[in-house]
């Protein structure tokens, strides 16, 4: 969509060598930070996001409390050194939408008429950035949710879907978000098959979209499940540690 | 050994739609989690939490903290997202009349208490009134988890809560907080307190009362020896080393409590402490004698 003349796709490949229906490598660990109530740090390739939950807890000023339900706040921020150029620090025009957009993508799945008059608070960091950081905020606050023990009717997951050099590829790099031609991040219920979140940059046809659509749904389903693998981990790896620590109380006993 | 299932929001449990429980929520005649937790199957379908935040229950029983004055009331904190209001009258006598200039005499900021949950409303007003033992003495421990992790603490039919109270000859009291009053010889409740947050962060695995058991016997274990090897060898296994502060505090209430306010720094504490136990547990012993 920027600028013409750089060449994205060669002999069937991407510039990163990934296919056209490729992810990135992806990292997830659950409850990295001991402060807050439940947090995820989610790497999708070069991106490095943490994203940390707090809440339901006490919200003021108090006219902005709902009776009726918890409101939550998200935050999406960037850390200076995430981009090449240092970014200058606090919310801009950019952060302040994606964490818009982000919170509504989530809201659908939280079941908020249990915390009446609360808050549940999400922040998301991104540590480095590379093309995707707002799906991987996304991804990584709904493990993190989970991981706080609030109620929600699902995961929702997001991907980012786009157009280069005339193909539709999964999983845009910043390289091919900057010169390619359009780039499309989803956020999806993958067990309804609903969608809460989908913004474009860039152009594509009708049939350009559901074909892209087609491909985020597949690379959604694939992300689901290591979030969910990531969640799981979490407890069976603590049973392993307590296992060694049972042998470490078992030398005790012998001394 | 059973194991525990974990589940994740959004997974499929059953189509058995009238055993859903807690923890899960119903549509299109399939019953699915709304929690990431353990499965419990047994006669409803739950998912057992866990984490999360306390919300209040009428009947609940409580550790609360006054934080605030508010005439008529004292505001309390719970550990929970709201807050719970304790009227005055809860602590007046027959026909006495407490001003408000005088309430800190009857309960002052930071002051301990037990109380029941008299009322939630709607709009998540909580009031309480207190139990007829009502105060938790400065002095005492207070150690503070996740209330998810109650119902392991108390185990089966009171098991686990029953060899707590009987091994170590301590005092306990658990309210549906997350909050553990305990009281009794201060290395008595040093180890409970160690055990206590050993349930806590293993509440998801099995065996776990077989390890508990252990670790208070282990306790009961070295105290015999000190009382055997008397004072002189006591001194000699103690000298020369530095015994943290970790066993000699828990006098002042709120010491002890910033101990614990943070499970976290518990948890650092209770993994290193495999090690130096001996030493601690050596401390108790030199006073036994």
């Amino acid at each position: 969509m920027k600028k013409k003349g750089v060449q994205l796709i060669k002999d069937g490949r991407r510039i990163d060598g990934r296919a056209f229906d490729e992810l990135r490598p992806i990292r997830i660990e659950v409850g990295v930070l001991k402060r807050a109530d439940g947090s995820c740090y989610f790497e999708l390739g070069e991106n490095k996001v943490i994203a940390a939950v707090y809440g339901p807890r006490e919200l003021h000023p108090r006219h902005i409390q709902d009776a009726k339900r918890a409101i939550i706040q998200y935050r999406y921020n960037m850390a200076p050194f995430s981009v090449d150029e240092r970014k200058r620090p606090g919310p801009d025009r950019r952060s302040i939408e994606i964490s818009k957009v982000s919170r509504e993508a989530l809201e659908p799945v939280i079941m908020t008429e249990f915390y009446p008059r609360t808050t549940i608070d999400v922040f998301v960091e991104v540590l480095q950035s590379d093309a995707g950081t707002r799906t991987a905020g996304i991804n990584a606050a709904s493990v993190a949710l989970a991981d706080a023990g609030i109620p929600m009717r699902d995961l929702v997951t997001s991907v980012a879907v786009g157009k280069v050099d005339g193909e539709i590829v999964l999983d845009l790099n910043a390289y091919e978000d900057n010169y390619g031609e359009a780039d499309m991040p989803i956020a999806m219920i993958v067990r309804k098959n609903k969608i809460t979140m989908m913004q474009m940059d860039g152009k594509m046809t009708k049939d350009e979209i559901k074909k892209a659509l087609k491909l985020a749904k597949k690379a959604c389903e694939k992300i689901y499940q290591l979030q969910r693998e990531a969640l799981i981990a979490k407890y069976s790896e603590e049973i392993e540690r307590e296992e060694q620590s049972d042998e470490q109380s078992a030398q005790w006993l012998k001394v | 050994m059973e194991m525990y299932k974990i589940v994740v929001p959004g997974d499929f449990l059953s189509r058995d739609v009238k055993r859903a429980g807690e923890g899960t929520y119903v549509e299109d005649g399939c019953v699915y989690a709304h929690l990431y937790g353990i499965l419990d199957e047994k006669d409803e379908i739950k998912v057992v939490a866990l984490s999360g935040k306390y919300v209040p229950r009428r009947g609940d029983v409580v550790i609360g903290r006054i934080v605030d004055f508010s005439f008529p009331y004292w505001v309390v904190d719970i550990a929970s997202p709201y807050k719970a209001l304790l009227h005055v009258a809860e602590v007046a006598e027959e026909g006495e009349r407490i001003e408000m200039s005088r309430m800190h005499e009857y309960l002052d900021i930071d002051d301990l208490i037990v109380a029941k949950v008299k009322s939630v409303d709607a709009s998540m007003r909580v009031e309480l009134s207190l139990m007829k033992e009502f105060r938790v003495r400065r002095g005492d421990r207070l150690i503070e988890i996740s209330h998810t992790k109650i119902p392991r603490i108390i185990g089966r039919h009171g098991s686990m809560i029953k060899m707590l109270k009987e091994r170590s000859g301590c005092f306990i009291f658990i309210a549906k907080n997350g909050r553990i009053w305990i009281k009794g010889r201060e290395d008595a409740v040093d180890v409970v307190s160690e055990a206590i947050l050993m349930i806590a962060n293993e509440a998801h695995t099995s065996g776990l009362t077989d390890r508990v058991a252990r670790m208070l016997d282990t306790f009961r274990f070295q105290r015999r020896i000190f009382r055997k090897q008397g004072a002189a060898g006591v001194k000699e296994r103690t000298e020369g080393r530095e015994v943290g502060g970790y066993g000699s505090v828990g006098s002042d209430m709120r010491e002890s409590e910033s101990k614990s306010e943070s499970e976290s720094e518990n948890e650092s504490k209770s993994e290193c402490e495999s090690e130096s136990g001996s030493g601690r547990v050596g401390e108790g012993g030199e006073r036994l004698v």
